[in-house]
């Protein structure tokens, strides 16, 4: 995974460069959707093919929704505290 | 709102095609998803670099701002891990992980899976869609009982592009600006916070 951050680092730096040109980021924001339809299209794939998941999809699918609703509860707490103290008066 | 139904339907078709072995033997053989992970990283990488506006917002506007990110952060982490010791099926580290996703179900999900293989990566998948899903929904019952932060905080990352305009609906305006700056930072950090929580911790 390290790969990955070294990439992304050289992308950031490339990205001051090339932010002038908003041809090129037209392009780059292009493939960066297409490689997000891509991997999520393998996703789907690895998924299908993988008989685990397919047979346990309704305990991952009770796992994921709790886990969404610990997020979002433990979110809208803290949110909570941070405009009471820091924002209300605005 | 459009961008993610296609990317649904990537992705069910993708599915379509894994449960009906409707496929060439050498994509179900080879795992060229870590080039295409590469090649998706330099590129946003290169977005995130080349996005003056971004910068723009989070010089010009108060240091506090700064607080909304990061309650959201701790928030995420301590409710799903408060999830993870109730259910002895998910370990902490895994639950942190769909967590720090924020929201940003593709990328956490493609990250996820490559690391920690295809069963917590549709977890993820699922969970983050569904954190979506949930914010457009409820945000203006959340915003009435837990204050103006309410739908930028349930929103995560999604607060700067699919969940904005209904927060900025039952927040108002000038929450906005807030809402942006908190998706964004989140969503930057997605791709350090997913790697660290399940290779470093």
């Amino acid at each position: 995974m390290i790969t990955v951050l070294v990439l992304m680092t050289l992308g950031i730096g490339l990205g001051f460069f090339v932010g002038k040109f908003p041809k090129v980021i037209k392009g780059v924001d292009k493939m960066t959707t297409w490689s997000i339809y891509l991997l999520l299209f393998l996703l789907g794939i690895g998924v299908g093919l993988n008989e685990k998941i397919i047979n346990n999809l309704h305990t991952i699918g009770l796992q994921a929704l709790i886990l969404t609703i610990g997020a979002i509860v433990g979110s809208l707490i803290f949110a909570y505290i941070t405009y009471k103290l820091f924002f209300k008066s605005k | 709102m459009k961008n993610s139904l296609i990317i649904l339907g990537f992705f069910a078709l993708g599915l379509i095609l894994g449960l009906t072995r409707f496929l060439p033997e050498v994509i179900m053989e080879s795992d060229f998803s870590l080039y295409a992970l590469y090649l998706l990283m330099f590129l946003v990488g290169i977005g995130i670099g080349a996005d003056r506006s971004s910068w723009k917002v989070i010089k010009e506007t108060n240091i506090k701002i700064i607080l909304v990110p990061l309650c959201v952060i701790i928030g995420s982490l301590v409710g799903v891990g408060a999830i993870s010791i109730f259910t002895p099926e998910i370990q902490l580290k895994e639950a942190l992980a769909v967590g720090a996703g924020f929201g940003y179900y593709s990328l956490s999900s493609i990250f996820i899976t490559q690391i920690s293989g295809e069963t917590l990566g549709v977890i993820a998948l699922i969970s983050n869609i569904l954190r979506e899903i949930i914010t457009l929904l409820a945000v203006p019952i959340f915003v009435k009982y837990f204050g103006k932060l309410a739908g930028i905080a349930s929103g995560g990352a999604t607060a700067m592009d699919t969940t904005l305009p209904v927060i900025s609906k039952y927040t108002g305006k000038e929450w906005a600006i807030i809402a942006i700056f908190s998706g964004i930072v989140l969503t930057i950090l997605v791709p350090f916070l997913v790697p660290f929580i399940l290779e470093v911790l």
